[in-house]
């Protein structure tokens, strides 16, 4: 047991370690392309982990993330672009003005996928199975048709901000100095998550996962935990979007679709379901097949298919269990 | 007269999505498998008849090429994956039709493109007739609402009049029991997944001669399906029919009706914007209103 906990925490560290080394690595050599990659390898690995919270420990197998990923990338589009004209994104109940600094937008994101996560989570831990599937992806669908109908902030065309947000005390233009940025939050959350799941409140929601009857027989009330879980997750994932979105200074309903709930949990399968840096190396990974996929054929997500099939049906401990000879964690 | 034909505009989806969550509710109610590829066959049929219709020169051919060819396309897919997926849960169900779908979409782009491919209708299909009280109606969308009615009437016979149907229900209410009176499960899980196929591709092929035929129409309607089987309840022929109807009509008649319902208390360009934004979010909301009303789906048995 000791031995195994001490192979999955080395494991761990190299995942995050290669992360970092590509990064700086390839700033060294001046090869900004990579660090960029390196950056959204990052970001997508931090939505993974606030997926891994819900889907991995909890057991709840949410198929519509994108909407917290999405939301959170557009309160950051949006809040750049008012900041950009000056004018207050509402006046009603209270005045809010736009903003171009990280450090206010990325609890604004945060909260807003909380109360988005808080209202869906509520409707659809009502059900559970192949319902609560379904319903997270009908939600989440809800709001990419509302963000492709609402001409506002681009509709269908998505919403541009040219100057990136910034981050006192740095240049969030150098890649590598955004880098660090989405690098340390990614680190954060793992701490966080690392922290949470070994809490009482993780340990309930893990004992909810493995048998509901049981927690609820010893006093603990499910509902309650696993939609904490889910809003916690959900904000996470925002943060993950608020990064996303200046990444690209660019937000655009495809950060609402159903493909990208299925990448953030193809990022978790990948690495391995309830590990701590399972969705890290999942996001490394599919960010490196695109690329060298990508490289070879126009048509590589036929191969990622194919792979992620191979995976899911003979390797259900994803690549980190076939590297610790285990299946799921936790 | 608006309404009317919105109203038949909205029974024309209605049934164009009952077609596809019949097969939906049934793999689930039958195997218990969520399968995000059924937009995938619905797709398949849809190229399949848009192929043969150009190379035969066919709507007919067409037609029956999509049932077959999403047919086929079904059952091989449940002897190479989806046969391996019972056993597992849901969410490996979830990533290997997810990635079933990447397959799909991205075969389906590498042999016939990008380019969306149209069908053009026979002239027996196409043109308007009229109507009681002078509508003048698309002759092929009541031909669609036609199909879906026989389709429903069909499937009620299939399950409760036929021998196969006994043994559907059989496998639904206990498939150890039918498998040791004799019944070959793996073939009757096969009959019933390529069912469900041939209906999406038959759906897809019809839908396709109204729009277009390209990669990802699957992708939509999938979802919608989903949303009906919600409403319906997980397993219900009756509930898919129902649910299919009530979002067809919800999203039709909102999008038709709320904008000019608005434009009273709003000036028109934000009656227009809102109500557009409105309509499209509408069927989510009765979805909504169902799970708080009745988590377990219209017609659901199970929680």
């Amino acid at each position: 047991m000791r031995e195994t906990l001490n192979r999955d925490t080395a494991i761990n560290l190299a995942i995050l370690a290669l992360l970092v080394a590509t990064a700086v690595g390839a700033h060294l050599a001046g090869n900004g392309f990579t660090v960029t990659l390196a950056t959204k390898a990052a970001i997508f690995g931090l939505a993974g982990v606030g997926l891994n919270l819900a889907l991995g420990y909890g057991g709840l197998i949410s198929f519509g993330h994108a909407a917290f990923f999405g939301i959170g990338g557009y309160v950051t589009g949006i809040l750049a672009s008012h900041a950009s004209t000056g004018m207050p994104v509402t006046s009603l109940p209270f005045t809010i003005m736009g903003s171009n600094e990280m450090l206010g937008i990325w609890p604004m994101a945060m909260l807003a996928a909380g109360l988005v996560a808080l209202v869906i989570g509520a409707l659809s831990l009502r059900t559970s199975g192949v319902y609560f599937i379904m319903v997270t992806l009908a939600f989440a669908q809800m709001l990419y048709y509302f963000a492709i109908s609402w001409p506002r902030y681009g509709g269908e065309d998505g919403l541009s901000f040219y100057v990136r947000n910034s981050f006192p005390g740095l240049n969030t233009f150098a890649p590598i100095q955004y880098f660090a940025i989405c690098a340390t939050l990614l680190a954060v959350a793992l701490v966080f998550t690392a922290v949470v799941t070994q809490s009482r409140f993780g340990l309930a929601l893990q004992a909810a996962r493995q048998n509901s009857q049981r927690t609820i027989a010893v006093g603990i009330r499910p509902y309650a935990i696993r939609l904490t879980a889910f809003v916690l997750s959900g904000m996470i994932v925002g943060l993950a979007g608020s990064l996303y979105a200046d990444l690209n200074r660019f937000v655009s309903p495809a950060m609402l679709s159903w493909h990208m709930s299925g990448e953030i949990m193809v990022f978790v399968i990948l690495g391995g379901v309830g590990r701590l840096c399972g969705p890290v190396a999942g996001a490394a990974i599919f960010i490196l097949l695109e690329h060298v996929l990508g490289g070879i054929s126009d048509y590589w997500q036929a191969l990622l298919g194919l792979l992620l099939l191979v995976i899911v049906l003979f390797a259900p401990g994803g690549l980190i269990g076939i590297v610790t000879r285990r299946g799921r964690h936790a | 007269m608006l309404l009317a034909e919105q109203a038949l505009n909205g029974l024309q989806y209605g049934m164009m999505l009952f077609l596809m969550a019949a097969g939906l509710t049934l793999v689930f109610g039958v195997m218990g498998l969520i399968n995000l590829a059924h937009g995938s066959l619905y797709m398949t049929g849809a190229f399949a008849c848009a192929a043969v219709a150009a190379a035969t020169g066919s709507f007919w051919l067409g037609l029956v090429a999509s049932l077959a060819a999403a047919a086929a396309a079904g059952a091989l897919v449940e002897m190479a994956v989806i046969r391996r997926l019972y056993a597992r849960d849901h969410l490996d169900q979830v990533l290997a039709t997810f990635a079933l779908i990447l397959v799909f979409s991205e075969g389906t782009r590498w042999l016939f493109g990008s380019f969306p491919l149209y069908l053009k209708l026979p002239a027996s299909l196409s043109g308007a007739v009229v109507l009681p009280g002078g509508l003048h109606y698309p002759l092929f969308r009541l031909v669609i609402i036609g199909f879906g009615a026989a389709v429903a009437v069909g499937l009620w016979w299939l399950i409760t009049r036929t021998r196969l149907g006994i043994r559907i229900r059989a496998g639904e209410a206990d498939r150890e029991m039918i498998g040791a009176l004799g019944v070959d499960i793996a073939r009757l899980y096969t009959i019933v997944f390529a069912l469900g196929a041939a209906l999406a591709g038959f759906a897809g092929a019809l839908v396709g001669t109204i729009q277009s035929v390209q990669v990802g129409m699957g992708e939509p309607v999938l979802i919608l399906a989903f949303v009906v089987v919600v409403i319906g309840g997980i397993g219900s022929i009756k509930g898919a029919l129902v649910g299919a109807l009530l979002v067809g009509m919800t999203d039709t008649l909102g999008k038709a009706l709320l904008p000019g319902l608005l434009s009273r208390v709003l000036d028109a360009s934000s009656a227009n914007t809102i109500g557009a934004s409105l309509a499209s979010v509408l069927i989510y909301v009765l979805m909504a209103v169902v799970l708080i009303l009745r988590p377990q789906g219209l017609f659901g048995a199970r929680g």
